[in-house]
């Protein structure tokens, strides 16, 4: 049985003056305590912490630019943000789905446990630093655009997927609130030029990171190596990229226009010869 | 392995064969692979001197007193720089290639200034308070206290406005960050048993709650570090957070489980798949600065709402009283100060062995700092690293903090005997091991009245010393440098402690 949807609205703004985080957080959680289920921030203006731990399982929506620590710690909220969103989406996420109509930048989905993120623009470095799985426990990351240096850095599980597709003519109108329906499916294309940056996958030893196209040699972090793309691996991204698509209105026939490149650790015991416990 | 790669074993096992009841519980309890039960000829047989780490299980083990440890008798030329220690170090490397890993806490013998400091009494001229018959306060909140109390006065009644969340212990002492998989299950619970019945805190370290545990919540410090293992909204939800950035025994490091030890226990309790590195990076990458940290403290009570206060753990280096001041003023409800001696279940030996700075003069430093800055009142200050004695932990409060706090000590009292070997994963004694058979031999029950036991004497130590002292609350007496007088060599040192040699009078202010 679907459950029944309860809305509200929240004005992080209202009557002029900006609410701090701590305030909005409360206005979020008494809503939740309240039985909504859907929740609608708007003139949001890069308040930290949104949704931070939250355990239920509700929607939040956010129209306007997040600030740090969007979602962190959270478990099984859905946080939809129709604009940016500032560094360490979903730190130590539990669980839940966090989309960005936006950028969002360095360290997303740091030490993340399980949940899903999907972010239409661009990243910055150490995307997926330290995501870690464990059985049904899968946490992953969809970037449509391109990300920076050290992604997948210290990675332990999970999936990191980059796209490279430039949006950037794709939008229309720019000025308003980022939305599927303003996204037109026929402008987007693939981003010239490389799509991931130095070290990715440093230190990696558990997990996989998808890169859509090629990767240079050069580019590969220490303890990071090319796997085969099998159908396996098909299994596991055919969800998310559906997922994806339909979330950000790109069609699945472009996305899959070009092959995957698969990044893997060359060991789950990168440093298992480095130590000897010696009584000395 | 040529002959040459030998190294002379550090001990020699006997067992007197006359005295010998030949039950075997010898070779059953050694883990080390030393003593083996040779049926055939119905004795026990020392088969391998060179593995013996003088653990003394079997020994103490042993109905008729029959087995003796004694150091090798093959000498090393006397040297006085190039030592035995230096010998072997450099044969295990040039065997191997790798690093020296180790256990406990450093183990090279550095004076100790604990040892060097002694307290004051009342006589004549302000009364001593008699412990056992009058009351001595040694109840402590943990917790950020407010900079003055202000107050709700509508409605009916007057309640306090502005407070930070505190937790409130029995006594200035707390049990250490331990994790499941750096301790064993038993030694574990044992100590969270201990602490519940006392109604202090243990450090849950960083490796999650395992689900046996949660109803220990209350009485938990939840631990969130590099690696971020067993993070979750429950997990927060516990009477303290405490965000790692260091560890007294190896500062700057991080932290690896190695693969053998991910069996199934850690890996649920952790969230990490079966036989992997449990890797913690050295930094938190999410803490690069003090605004980093700031961010990271204030992310935990948006996500607590509040309601738990958020310490930050630091280990003792040079520059520990600023880092300190920025930790404060990150807004760090309490801040815990890891002194260089303290204990690991794996470290680098030349991390161990070298790095940071000495407890008492860390915790002199930073509470001097604070004062001068004014914010001193703000933090509750927690130091270990090592208190091997109550009286350790009363000069450490004299020096400045508000809370001691102990771990080796609690797995002393558990059966301990500082052998070294955490890393090894082989513990006799069943504590910082991650074999359940071997687990086992904490018994539950024991253990935690054990570790109560030590608990409660050090608090009824403390009684007895703020008694002497003639002071009736421990809040007054954290510190209160005054009340200690310094019997070492160097000036400097008590200079830096903020410490009046021996013999000096009480500054009584004015001219």
């Amino acid at each position: 049985m679907a459950k029944k949807i309860k809305k509200t609205v929240i004005d992080a703004e209202p009557g002029g003056r900006k609410l701090y985080h701590r305030e909005l957080n409360e206005l979020i959680r008494e809503a939740v305590r309240d039985g909504f289920n859907w929740i609608t921030l708007i003139n949001v203006c890069g308040q930290r912490f949104i949704g931070a731990g939250i355990k239920e399982e509700v929607t939040i929506e956010v129209f306007g630019d997040a600030g740090l620590d969007l979602g962190v710690f959270s478990e099984g909220a859905s946080i939809i943000v129709h604009g940016c969103s500032e560094y360490l989406l979903g730190n130590t996420l539990n669980g839940g789905e966090l989309v960005v109509y936006g950028d969002s930048w360095d360290i997303t989905g740091m030490g993340a446990r399980d949940g899903r993120m999907f972010v239409l623009g661009d990243g910055g470095s150490r995307i997926g630093i330290h995501m870690k799985e464990c059985e049904d426990k899968k946490p992953a990351i969809v970037y449509g655009g391109r990300v920076k240096q050290y992604c997948g850095e210290y990675m332990a599980g999970g999936v990191i997927v980059v796209l490279g597709l430039d949006y950037s003519n794709a939008l229309r109108d720019k000025g308003k609130d980022l939305k599927r329906d303003n996204i037109d499916p026929g402008k987007i294309v693939d981003f010239v030029g490389e799509i991931v940056q130095s070290d990715l996958g440093a230190g990696i030893h558990g997990g996989s990171i998808y890169v859509r196209g090629e990767v240079p040699d050069d580019v590969l972090g220490v303890h990071a190596s090319r796997g085969v793309f099998d159908d396996g691996d098909k299994k596991i991204l055919s969800p998310l990229l559906d997922r994806f698509s339909e979330l950000f209105n790109t069609p699945t026939d472009l996305i899959w226009s070009k092959g995957f490149t698969k990044i893997v650790p060359i060991s789950s015991r990168p440093f298992g010869k480095v130590y000897t416990p010696t009584p000395i | 392995m040529k002959a040459q790669d030998n190294i002379i074993p550090r001990f020699k096992v006997d067992i007197d064969l006359d005295e010998c009841s030949k039950c075997g519980r010898c070779a059953v309890n050694c883990t080390f692979g030393v003593i083996e039960f040779d049926g055939e000829v119905n004795k026990p047989v020392v088969v391998d001197d060179s593995s013996c780490v003088a653990c003394q299980r079997c020994a103490v083990f042993c109905p008729k007193n029959a087995i003796s440890i004694k150091d090798y008798p093959v000498t090393y030329a006397p040297h006085g720089n190039w030592t035995p220690w230096h010998l072997r170090g450099i044969n295990e490397q040039a065997k191997t290639g790798s690093v020296l890993l180790s256990g406990m806490g450093n183990d090279r013998n550095q004076p100790v200034i604990f040892d060097q400091l002694v307290w004051d009494a009342c006589q004549v001229t302000n009364p001593s308070i008699d412990a056992l018959r009058e009351p001595v306060e040694t109840r402590t909140f943990l917790g950020r206290k407010p900079d003055k109390l202000s107050f709700n006065e509508e409605g009916e009644g007057i309640s306090l406005k502005d407070v930070f969340p505190n937790v409130m212990l029995p006594a200035p002492l707390i049990v250490g960050h331990m994790s499941l998989g750096s301790i064993s299950y038993n030694a574990y619970t044992s100590i969270l048993r201990a602490v519940s019945e006392v109604g202090t805190l243990f450090g849950t370290g960083e490796g999650g709650l395992h689900q046996d545990h949660v109803v220990f919540r209350g009485n938990t410090i939840s631990e969130v570090a590099s690696g971020r293992f067993g993070v979750s909204p429950d997990y927060l939800d516990a009477a303290a957070i405490e965000i790692k950035i260091g560890q007294g025994a190896k500062p700057g490091h991080g932290g690896q489980l190695p693969g053998e030890k991910v069996k199934e226990l850690i890996s649920d309790t952790r969230g990490i798949p079966l036989g992997t590195d449990a890797l913690s990076p050295n930094p938190q990458h999410d803490i690069y600065s003090i605004e980093d940290l700031k961010t990271l403290i204030a992310a935990l009570h948006e996500a607590t709402e509040y309601r738990v206060p958020v310490g930050v753990k630091i280990a003792a280096v040079n520059n520990v009283a600023p880092i300190a001041s920025g930790i404060v003023r990150a807004e760090a409800d309490f801040l815990t100060i890891d002194g260089f001696r303290g204990g690991t279940g794996a470290a680098p030996r030349v991390v161990r062995d070298n790095t940071g700075i000495p407890v008492e003069l860390a915790v002199a430093s930073v509470d001097q700092h604070l004062r001068d800055e004014g914010i001193r009142h703000k933090v509750t200050l927690v130091a270990g690293g090592s208190l091997r004695s109550s009286s350790d932990l009363i000069k450490i409060i004299a020096l400045g903090a508000d809370v001691g706090m102990i771990a080796t000590s609690a797995l002393i009292a558990m059966g301990c005997r500082v052998c070294q070997q955490c890393a090894t994963g082989k513990c006799a004694w069943g504590i910082a091991t991650g074999n359940p058979g071997l687990g086992r031999r904490v018994d539950m029950e024991w253990a935690s009245r054990r570790v109560v036991n030590l608990l409660r004497s050090w608090t009824a130590d403390l009684d007895e010393v703020l008694g002497i002292m003639g002071i009736d609350a421990v809040e007054s007496f954290v510190g209160n440098r005054d009340r200690l007088r310094y019997v070492g060599p160097n000036p400097d040192e008590a200079r830096i402690l903020g410490v009046k040699h021996a013999g000096s009078r009480i500054d009584l202010g004015g001219e």
